[in-house]
């Protein structure tokens, strides 16, 4: 288990310290931007804070370190790398990782054999692939549940998307070559429990997802080495599906010919089976009650202007934002300011992938003095668009209802 | 847009910059019987931003329920009496009626 102090003489050592430690007794904790509609104890406790390597971020947690991206950064396609977000679930996190030492394991029950991978023999030894792909936590905007549920309270900000570079899955488990009867791939990272009892966190995929072209394992994120509070040395991308499957700080890939029994897929991360417009399914991990959280719903979010921006009659203001899906492409992103009555059609912005943040843009002018509601509305290429209404669930993931901008006219 | 937007992002960044702090208190919970259990026993492993933040919407069945998780899914070494003191505590003060 370490602590803050622990972590800055672990990252950034006396000097930083000292310096921010001179400050730290006149420090008021900053207020955070946060959307409305979180619950009360949120505007309460949460302030911008900055993790070593990161820009102030708004931190629902210190430990495990829980901290969600601005809304104001999703103006653009790509989020950089030190104002992405940060989610833990357990506190013993590495103070540091030395890349040299680092190793991966590949093998299991369901592989012909056991390997090791050094960070470097990872690096020469396959193909490389770069693309740009959305990694959004399960329970982002959890905190706008109605009615609202236990949890790390988001926001709007617990996903970034960004460019990740690395070498195929599948390439690394040819290596070791596959049994027939393996059905799923299960992952760990260097991070872990507090308390012994406490479940590791340890996920699986299935294994036609594991093979998938573009499940990578990434060891650079923007043309950098990933952070290290978004999993350096490696982490697992699992593009179009929620984050929980992105292993950070990866130590194991093990083929299994059974379902993995392990908490984070048995009980955790899970939604009511059939509820949601979802396409691809974890089979092996279904049963009549529910199912593994798989690919994210097709959703946008207009990250400027600011809430109740001010302008005049006859002047425009372009909103902006980013939407996306699990990679089937987004198609169209449409608004309205008169409560749905009419929509137009918004702008899209240069496609970086089917699995990226499409941006948009809307130019909004208003005649006539008054406060406009505006809504977005992201669809996609198999005709998926946001729900208007909540589709409620336990855990308050999947949730894409529009989300209203007032602007005011005067 | 984009250039305003940008000077926003940056304005913050520095602003914040000098707010940076090193040591991080653990926030104070509101200070009523069971209180010290409550640090002691579930900061042990996890920040008590998480009661602050899931407040005050959970009722006394969900407290329960989150307390008994704690416990039974994640091994919190919990006796039950202070499982209960624990839980009257974060009802009375981080509760919502029901």
């Amino acid at each position: 288990m370490i602590g803050r102090r622990q972590i800055l003489q672990g990252m950034g050592g006396a000097a930083a310290l000292g310096a921010s430690g001179v400050l730290a007794r006149a420090a008021v904790a900053a207020k955070a931007p946060l959307v409305s509609g979180l619950p009360a104890g949120v505007y309460d406790a949460a302030t911008l804070a900055a993790l070593p390597g990161k820009k102030p971020l708004i931190k629902l947690a210190d430990r495990p370190p829980n901290y969600e991206t601005p809304a104001a950064y999703f103006t653009t396609p790509v989020t950089p790398n030190d104002a992405f977000f940060v989610r833990y679930h357990l506190a013993d996190i590495p103070e540091t990782i030395d890349a040299d030492s680092w190793t991966l394991r590949v093998g299991g029950d369901g592989a012909n054999g056991a390997l090791e991978f050094g960070l470097r023999d990872l690096q020469s030894g396959f193909e490389h692939v770069e693309f740009a792909a959305v990694c959004q936590c399960s329970g982002n905007r959890r905190g706008l549940s109605e009615p609202h549920v236990p949890g790390v309270q988001w926001g709007v900000g617990a996903m970034g998307c960004a460019v990740w570079k690395g070498v195929r899955l599948k390439d690394v488990l040819a290596k070791a070559g596959l049994r027939k009867e393996a059905v799923e791939v299960v992952v760990d990272g260097a991070d872990g429990p507090v308390v012994d009892k406490t479940p590791d966190f340890v996920k699986s995929i299935p294994l036609w997802k594991a093979m998938d072209e573009n499940t990578i394992i990434a060891t650079a994120m923007n043309g950098a080495p990933l952070p290290h509070f978004n999993g350096f040395p490696a982490r697992l991308i699992v593009p179009g599906w929620t984050a929980t499957y992105w292993m950070k700080h990866l130590t194991s890939v093990m083929v299994s010919t059974q379902p993995f029994d392990g908490f984070w897929v048995k009980s955790a991360y899970r939604i009511p089976t059939g509820k949601f417009p979802v396409v691809q399914h974890f089979e092996t991990q279904v049963t009549a009650a529910n199912e593994p959280i798989t690919e994210m719903v097709v959703n946008s979010l207009i990250a400027a202007p600011a809430h109740d921006h001010k302008l005049r009659a006859g002047e425009a203001v372009e909103v902006k934002g980013v939407a996306w899906d699990a990679g089937y492409g987004i198609r169209r992103v449409e608004v309205t300011s008169d409560g749905g009555r009419t929509w137009r059609e918004a702008t899209l912005g240069k496609d970086h992938g089917r699995f990226a943040f499409r941006p948009w843009s809307f130019r909004f002018a208003a005649a006539k003095p008054g406060r406009y509601v505006i809504l977005a509305r992201a669809s996609n290429a198999i005709g998926q668009t946001q729900a208007e209404a909540l589709i409620f669930n336990p855990a308050g993931y999947h949730n894409n209802v529009m989300r209203p901008l007032n602007l005011v006219v005067a | 847009m984009l250039r305003h937007s940008m000077i926003a992002v940056a304005a913050v960044t520095v602003a914040l910059a000098v707010q940076a702090r090193a040591e991080e208190q653990e926030p104070a919970l509101k200070d009523a019987p069971g209180r010290a259990l409550v640090e002691s026993q579930c900061a042990a492993c996890h920040s008590l931003e998480y009661i602050r933040t899931n407040s005050p919407f959970m009722t006394q069945k969900v407290w329960e329920a989150e307390v008994h998780k704690m416990i039974k899914a994640f091994g919190a070494p919990i006796e039950p009496a202070d499982a209960q003191t624990i839980i009257d505590y974060l009802v009375r003060n981080y509760g919502a009626p029901g």
